[in-house]
């Protein structure tokens, strides 16, 4: 079960606005460095449809390196764009456990599955005009439903189908281990 | 039943016979590239996964081609380069283009053509979305994140969804001669959305195809990831393997789609009725005619990266400037190093490339990503404010060249051009009539 509170954004949001090229210089690796992956995370999307529907809610706020939000609601081809693995790395470094989408860009999809950074759910309908930026909600992968504790709603999401090995495993390498592939 | 020329690569990178759409396959994989944004993090999952003394699969097989943040004061982005040219002494890596030296090549996806690494009916993955491009050459190409490139470097295998094909399919004899390849593709995506080929390959053929040279058709693949597209492929024939010859000894076999493949969808375009097309801010698929957008103001122009900084690209544009003043600042960054030094020895009307556009005042850059994707502050044409930019490159979401205040108009060389003469979006014919009376 995955708990917390939601960040809502609209469609297309591209890897440029969930983390923007300028900041790509810094380690993934270096503690330092990489916590400003956080401070920046979605720092690109323009402020009037950050935090929907009212708009003008960064996900971190300044000075901080993690969001107090753990869930993103976005639109349809979530994370389009460049290849960037620091978009989904950016996204886990903030703080967001999974985000839930109608629908992903595809290498966005398969870098927060094969790096195990975020898991990437698939809902039925978009929900990005229903649920409010500060809703509570919970995501049940065993009942396969998105429950909004705030506005007392249920939705369904998809079953993650034949990557839920690899997400369930943490990542391909884990994965390809566990199938005596690599060492 | 017959199959697409992306499922056969696949099936014969896979140890099938055959495959179809939705499958789950580990491919061998022909050539690994990356460049100085993933690569440095690539190289940190390598060693931590595989151990700090392991090596890469085939050092043969990898490529390394610094070309995103390379003239800049930096410190992390110099830092990150100096990370690869250390990895590549260390693994003995033969294709590694350093920067400050003369195989610094520039631009990655025209660099891997230049330098003979896109073969046909081979698969490469690149640690860049803009990896489709080499799909022009009939080769299996599409773009991966780190950990991807990680275990390639150790294993030398990727797994891979077997992708739905799309076809487009183009008639005519000839490209209209103001029309550019970066319309057709601009038209395209805008009819079938930025996600409208989501997790498929965009497979180009038909007798236009024959109308297109190679970098016509690098300019169609390279923008198909802005339509979702996994991949982007067009058949090989003389004109590839012309290109292809020249650029390696290596053997290749190209493959081509049966004649019963079966796809997803097929449309059709004919080249003769294409006009000049225009992506509007903030998305490539929000499409209009350069005429339906005649008088818009712009500040700003923008000729460079693997979408629209090729030789090509630059003819195209010195045969609208040539003899003009330029209304707004107009920036040339040549891909590669290749196209720089074409720069000085191409002519049109007698003078080069380069002279015609120094002489209608417009600033010059060094081979590189430069402000495509925006990139550090100090980087070379990045929209610092709120610019109004018509551009050569590949997106226009909100901040992709610079700031999100800005707004950026995507077009063809051609239509860039023009715009750049009289200061506002421009219909490329207007110029191209004059020409022709």
């Amino acid at each position: 079960m995955i708990k917390g509170k939601a960040f809502v954004l609209g469609k297309n949001i591209d890897t440029d606005q969930i983390i923007p090229a300028a900041h790509l210089v810094y380690s993934l690796e270096d503690p330092e460095e990489r916590k400003f992956y956080g401070r920046y995370a979605l720092s690109g999307v323009p402020e009037k449809q950050s935090g929907l529907p009212k708009g003008g809610i960064p996900l971190v706020e300044k000075d901080k390196f993690e969001s107090e939000f753990t869930i993103i609601i976005g639109g349809a081809n979530f994370g389009c764009g460049s290849s960037r693995e620091h978009a989904p790395a950016a996204l886990e470094i903030a703080g967001i456990k999974a985000i839930v989408s109608p629908g992903y860009a595809r290498i966005f999809y398969r870098n927060s599955v094969d790096g195990g950074f975020v898991v990437p759910i698939e809902s039925v309908e978009d929900l990005s005009e229903t649920i409010e930026t500060g809703d509570e909600l919970e995501i049940d992968q065993e009942k396969l439903e998105l429950r909004n504790l705030t506005q007392k709603k249920t939705y369904k999401i998809k079953d993650l189908g034949s990557v839920a090995d690899i997400i369930n495993a943490g990542g391909i390498f884990e994965y390809a281990r566990q199938q005596g592939m690599v060492a | 039943m017959g199959m697409t020329l992306t499922e056969k690569i696949l099936a014969n990178h896979s140890g099938n016979k055959s495959v179809k759409p939705g499958d789950n396959v580990w491919v061998d994989v022909d050539v690994l590239m990356t460049h100085d944004v993933c690569g440095p993090p690539a190289i940190s999952i390598f060693k931590k996964q595989f151990g700090e003394d392991a090596r890469v699969w085939d050092p043969e097989k990898m490529v390394i081609i610094p070309d995103h943040y390379i003239f800049t004061k930096d410190k992390y982005a110099n830092r990150n380069v100096d990370i690869l040219r250390g990895f590549a002494a260390d693994q003995d890596l033969p294709h590694y283009f350093d920067v400050g030296t003369d195989r610094y090549k520039g631009v990655c996806h025209i660099a891997l053509p230049e330098e003979g690494f896109t073969r046909p009916g081979e698969v490469l993955f690149g640690t860049d979305s803009h990896t489709c491009t080499a799909g022009a050459f009939g080769q299996f190409a599409t773009g991966i994140g780190n950990t991807d490139a990680a275990f390639i470097m150790g294993t030398g295998k990727l797994w891979v969804k077997v992708p739905e094909t799309m076809r487009f399919e183009f008639d005519g004899d000839r490209l209209p001669p103001y029309l550019m390849a970066k319309d057709i593709i601009l038209q395209i995506i805008g009819d079938i959305g930025v996600d409208g080929a989501t997790y498929r390959t965009m497979e180009f053929g038909g007798p236009g195809m024959k109308a297109m040279n190679i970098e016509d058709r690098m300019t169609l693949t390279n923008m198909v990831i802005e339509a979702g597209g996994k991949n982007g492929v067009v058949e090989p024939d003389e004109i590839t393997e012309a290109y292809v010859r020249k650029r390696t000894d290596k053997p290749f076999k190209s493959v081509y789609s049966d004649p019963d493949a079966r796809y997803h969808s097929v449309r059709r375009y004919n080249l003769e009725d294409m006009v000049p097309m225009v992506a509007k801010p903030h998305s490539p698929d929000n499409k209009a005619t350069a005429e339906e957008l005649e008088g818009t103001e712009l500040t700003r122009a923008y000729i460079g990266s693997c979408t629209g900084g090729k030789l090509t690209d630059f003819i195209a544009a010195a045969e609208i400037i040539k003899g003009n003043t330029l209304k707004i600042d107009t920036y040339i960054v040549p891909a590669t190093t290749e196209i720089a030094r074409g720069l000085e020895t191409e002519k049109v009307n007698g003078k080069t490339l380069l002279e015609v556009f120094e002489e209608a005042g417009c600033k010059i850059g060094r081979a590189s990503c430069a402000a495509c994707l925006g990139g550090p502050e100090d980087t070379f044409g990045r929209l610092n404010s709120d610019e109004i930019c018509i551009s050569t490159t590949n997106r226009n979401y909100p901040g992709r060249m610079g700031s999100k205040q800005a707004q950026v108009y995507l077009a063809s060389p051609y239509t860039v051009a023009a715009s750049a003469v009289t200061g506002k979006i421009t219909d490329p014919r207007v110029f191209i009539q004059e020409t022709i009376i």
